[in-house]
């Protein structure tokens, strides 16, 4: 069997999994996972970050310890105790996907709470009070000054937060989860004499994926300074050149 | 217009505005000047309460800055502040600076608020950088797009907190050019500057202070030419003939 028939036969099952006939898999689930895991952490991020830097301590103190220990975690340990521990205690079974969703949320909550308040606390403090010197109140001058800006500055972390997750989600390996590299490796199991290049063309797949995502993201970044340079017209600002440390002192 | 009534305000063990009782009345344009931690830029920080007070009352306009029945965004609306390090908003336009407060507070449309920001911005000269991003403009440009946004609420007060002090030599003229015309349109200002010939030309008082206590109070006439405190005589030598 050459390479390009095990391509013909298993792409669909490597981009879907046995969707329809059973759940989604392969690299669809694998970005449902990512995008998801990433998404619905937005919000108890933001929440653990404004925990974080209340001026109470008895919020701020039992929030910041949560959030280090499970960046003391690794997600594999994480995972065995949401799949093994949890229903033998609760004596309930979760599914797989539950189970990988809840993990990633929980992590990249944790991480999106530093990333948020490093953003926050890296705005100069003027900014706030010269939207509250106008007369905006509290949360008028978050929404409107300090989180337009802060969102923007936390794009390159948001992106390898992103780009982390998805390498993340394949973890789901370990407890039977069929995202792209467990498909990957039943391919491998099929067909028995093709490992390099099956498991290479699941590489490249991750790669594209990720490396995809940065460059989009290095796209965003460049056309907004372009677009901030340039009083509103693009075409007439040269573009910006690339940096190198040895440039810049 | 706006009164203090022996203010007192600490940071900690610092002691950094000392009894000041003060009356500013409306049209009035005062400047405040004094050596580096004199409490200049604190004093009139706690005008718009973005500093907090320990004791005494500031009254402007009849309503007591630091009473807790106030309705602090509203007051300050009716409070013009303009940064020294301009703190124009610095994903927005020229534009988008001035017309944010008028759109979100005073609930005025869209084209209400396009019309009123370019209004100002051609009160200040800037209109033809409506659509500009600070990041586009000079300092100069920026701190007279500041001061449009400042006057965006119509307010009957402005306060200045040394607000040519950032910016390079050659773009201080157009800055003070623009609070001379607000002082002759009658806006009451209060300005902590260094700019002696704005002073000179454009205030109806000069407060000195030093150590948190405002020392001398006089017309700029009398202040420049006749101080009396001996602080105020070594402050005016001091930067009159720096080498010595």
């Amino acid at each position: 069997m050459g390479m390009i028939e095990v391509i013909q036969t298993y792409w669909v099952y490597f981009l879907i999994g046995q969707f329809p006939d059973g759940p989604l898999g392969g690299l669809t689930l694998t970005i449902v996972l990512a995008a998801g895991g990433l998404l619905l952490a937005f919000p108890l991020g933001f929440a653990l970050a404004i925990a974080r830097m209340s001026p109470w301590r008895t919020l701020s103190w039992p929030v910041t310890g949560v959030v280090y220990v499970v960046r003391g975690t690794p997600l594999l340990m994480v995972l065995f105790w949401a799949y093994f521990f949890l229903p033998s205690i609760t004596g309930q079974k979760i599914s797989q996907f539950s189970t990988m969703l809840g993990a990633l949320v929980l992590f990249n909550a944790a991480y999106l709470s530093e990333i948020f308040r490093a953003g926050v606390q890296a705005l100069p403090t003027g900014q706030f009070e010269a939207a509250r010197s106008l007369g905006l109140s509290y949360f008028a001058a978050l929404r409107l000054v300090v989180m337009p800006q802060v969102m923007r500055n936390m794009l390159p972390s948001l992106v390898n937060q992103f780009v982390s997750t998805i390498k993340d989600t394949s973890l789901g390996y370990i407890i039977g989860l069929s995202e792209v590299s467990f498909i990957a490796s039943q391919i491998n199991n099929l067909v028995l004499t093709k490992p390099t290049e099956i498991y290479l063309v699941l590489a490249l797949a991750y790669f594209i994926l990720c490396f995809g995502l940065s460059r989009f993201a290095f796209w965003i970044e460049q056309s907004h300074v372009r677009s901030h340079l340039s009083g509103g017209e693009r075409s007439k600002m040269p573009r910006p050149v690339k940096r190198t440390l040895t440039e810049q002192t | 217009m706006i009164r203090f009534e022996n203010v007192n305000k600490w940071y900690g063990e610092y002691h950094a505005l000392v009894d000041i009782t003060e009356t500013i009345g409306k049209g009035e344009v005062v400047v405040v000047c004094g050596p580096s931690g004199s409490g200049k830029s604190t004093l009139i920080r706690t005008i718009n309460r973005l500093e907090p007070i320990e004791s005494g009352r500031i009254v402007v306009d009849g309503k007591d800055a630091n009473s807790t029945e106030l309705d602090i965004n509203q007051f300050r609306a009716g409070i013009g502040f303009v940064f020294q390090q301009f703190n124009l908003f610095p994903h927005l336009t020229a534009l988008e600076n001035c017309t944010l407060a008028p759109r979100n507070l005073s609930g005025l449309d869209a084209a209400a608020a396009r019309e009123l920001a370019l209004k100002l911005l051609d009160r200040v000269g800037l209109s033809e950088k409506a659509n500009a991003y600070p990041a586009a403009l000079s300092g100069g440009q920026q701190q007279r797009v500041a001061i449009a946004r400042a006057l965006a609420m119509q307010p009957p007060v402005m306060l200045f907190d040394e607000p040519t002090s950032a910016l390079d030599p050659e773009m201080v003229g157009e800055v003070l050019m623009v609070m001379r015309d607000l002082a002759r349109d009658g806006m009451t200002m209060i300005c902590v500057t260094h700019e002696m010939g704005f002073a000179r030309e454009v205030a109806d008082r000069v407060l000195f202070m030093d150590s948190g206590r405002i020392l001398e109070r006089a017309t700029p006439d009398d202040f420049f030419n006749r101080p009396q405190h001996a602080r105020a005589q070594q402050f005016l030598s001091d930067i009159r003939t720096p080498f010595r």
